[in-house]
């Protein structure tokens, strides 16, 4: 036993009895970030204090010190990564995916034969595997982000409009008739009722869609990409063993994905303030 | 001003033809209270869509103000009350009237005046800026109430209103839309299954039976056009209660399940 590891045992046991604490204190005005902060600073110095303790090769476990090193070490090209494979590939992508389902919904709305046709097919393009698809795209559309945008497109399309076509389709009845007896218009009813009333069903779907297209367009560059973004990183890297570089990235990933969830839940909770699962 | 003759309308079931209507005949004039009542099945709710052209009737024909249902859903000559509030959730109470008057294309000053308007009608000041889901279920009522007045259609056609409210609430809101029928002069078409509701408010009782749905009595009312809640003491009020259960109890009787 080294004094590492009781030092590890002691900040488990002391993170333990102060979340104990925490939650069994009836005071409700403490911050809620409080609880999940504290979890994770306690996580972080026992993985600090186990991979020195045990003497952990760091090709297997970096300490966090030395991901956070690597990390400010390399900003700019972390920086350049993240425009390649976030803002370029995933983000647009996402918008092209998303809009284009959002759009086909409408279609499927209005023209019901379309739903039989479009919906199968949508379901034909998801079952598609990533790691077939993307090496093809490579080849259609270029090395350069082009290719992952095809990518997270072919991912985000069909649950986007599942819940789209699922949201509109589920308008309560009499509020529909409602629109009938003030002999409202097609275009009326569905951006004063049916679009509002689809909201909820369609955050559902955004919400889901920003980590597939997270995922998408970093295991996309793993089939071929110039030599900057996240997945030709991780793959390099990993090839040279610099794996503190590869957990950076990952970090990124992670920080990128969470904020971006976020956001998308954020304007959820504005527009959608009025529905039953966002009241307490 | 509402005229039903010999209207039949059958439904397509998976388990075969449902005969919702059959020949149903009779007449709403201009300033009528008139009730529907029945058990469920009846085709009550069934009569009054017909009526708002929300369903098609199969045979027989149908008029209001003069023309067909359809036309005078596009004239916009009737206002409906669902059974369910019906109100918009995303939309404040006045931003749930004005729905209507935005569809129907009112300028902005006109809105406010006849939100306005309808809001003291139903005496709900101070909640025009409340959602829905912050009212009790008779206040959203009465606000579903004002969204039906605010066009100004002189038709009222209200499906079953108070029918998930208890009896103190609907015996107030009842009175209050015995009020707002005389000030206002509209027609009331009127569903429920409640014996004392249909015979405090109707100058016309519509009693119905189901399987197939039919009208099997149609009660002219004898009380007086202005009334209070203790009228329901009355010998009146009991020998027209009498007259509506035995009607009720007829349809039972004749029937062939």
């Amino acid at each position: 036993m080294n004094t590492f590891l009781i030092l590890f045992f002691i900040i488990w046991l002391g993170g333990w009895w102060i979340n104990i604490k925490i939650s069994n204190h009836k005071d409700a005005n403490l911050p809620r970030f409080i609880v999940p902060s504290l979890f994770g600073i306690v996580i972080l110095l026992m993985w600090e204090l186990a991979v020195i303790g045990l003497q952990i090769n760091p090709i297997l476990l970096p300490a966090p010190s030395a991901i956070a090193l690597k990390f400010s070490r390399s900003l700019d090209i972390l920086w350049i990564d993240f425009v390649q494979t976030l803002v370029k590939g995933a983000l647009s992508g996402y918008i092209l995916g998303c809009g284009a389902a959002f759009l086909t919904a409408i279609a499927i709305d209005k023209f019901n034969f379309l739903k039989r046709g479009l919906l199968p097919l949508g379901n034909f393009i998801s079952a598609l595997p990533i790691v077939g698809m993307a090496p093809i795209f490579v080849m259609w559309f270029g090395f350069d982000w082009q290719s992952k945008c095809a990518i997270v497109v072919v991912m985000v399309y069909f649950p986007m409009l599942v819940n789209s076509v699922q949201g509109l389709e589920l308008v309560d009845p009499s509020r529909q008739d409602l629109m009938r007896t003030y002999s409202a218009s097609y275009t009326q009813t569905l951006i004063k009722l049916r679009l509002p009333s689809a909201l909820p069903f369609i955050f559902n779907g955004l919400k889901i869609c920003s980590t597939l297209a997270l995922i998408g367009a970093i295991v996309a560059e793993f089939f071929g990409s110039p030599i900057k973004g996240m997945g030709f990183r991780i793959s390099s890297e990993v090839g040279r063993f610099a794996l503190d570089m590869v957990w950076a990235e990952i970090f990124v990933a992670a920080i990128a994905g969470c904020l971006f969830y976020g956001l998308i839940a954020l304007i959820e909770k504005r527009t959608t303030f009025w529905h039953p699962s966002q009241q307490k | 001003m509402i005229s039903v003759s010999d209207v039949n309308l059958t439904f397509e079931t998976n388990d075969g033809p449902v005969n919702a209507l059959k020949n149903v005949s009779m007449e709403v004039n201009e300033g009528d209270f008139v009730s529907f009542i029945g058990p469920s099945g009846c085709g009550k709710t069934t009569l009054l869509r017909v009526i708002a052209a929300l369903e098609t009737p199969t045979e027989g024909r149908v008029t209001v103000n003069n023309m067909t249902p359809d036309e005078a859903r596009k004239a916009r000559q009737y206002g409906y009350v669902f059974q369910a509030a019906g109100l918009y959730p995303w939309r404040t109470v006045s931003g749930n009237i004005k729905l209507p008057l935005e569809i129907m294309g009112y300028s902005t000053s006109e809105k406010e005046d006849r939100t306005r308007k309808v809001i003291d009608l139903v005496e709900l000041n101070g909640f025009e800026k409340k959602f829905p889901w912050q009212l009790s279920g008779g206040m959203q009522q009465r606000a579903s109430i004002a969204r039906a007045l605010a066009f100004d259609a002189n038709i009222l056609l209200m499906d079953e209103p108070f029918g998930a409210l208890d009896e103190i609430v609907r015996d107030r809101l009842n009175g209050e839309l015995l009020n707002l029928w005389a000030r206002t002069r509209k027609t009331i078409c009127f569903v429920t299954h409640s014996i004392p509701e249909a015979v405090f408010l109707s100058t016309k009782i519509v009693v119905m039976s189901p399987r197939p749905g039919r009208i099997t009595d149609i009660i002219e009312s004898t009380l007086p056009k202005k009334r209070d809640l203790n009228i329901r003491d009355s010998r009146e009020f009991i020998k027209i209660a009498q007259r509506v259960r035995e009607g009720l109890k007829a349809g039972q009787s004749e029937d062939v399940f």
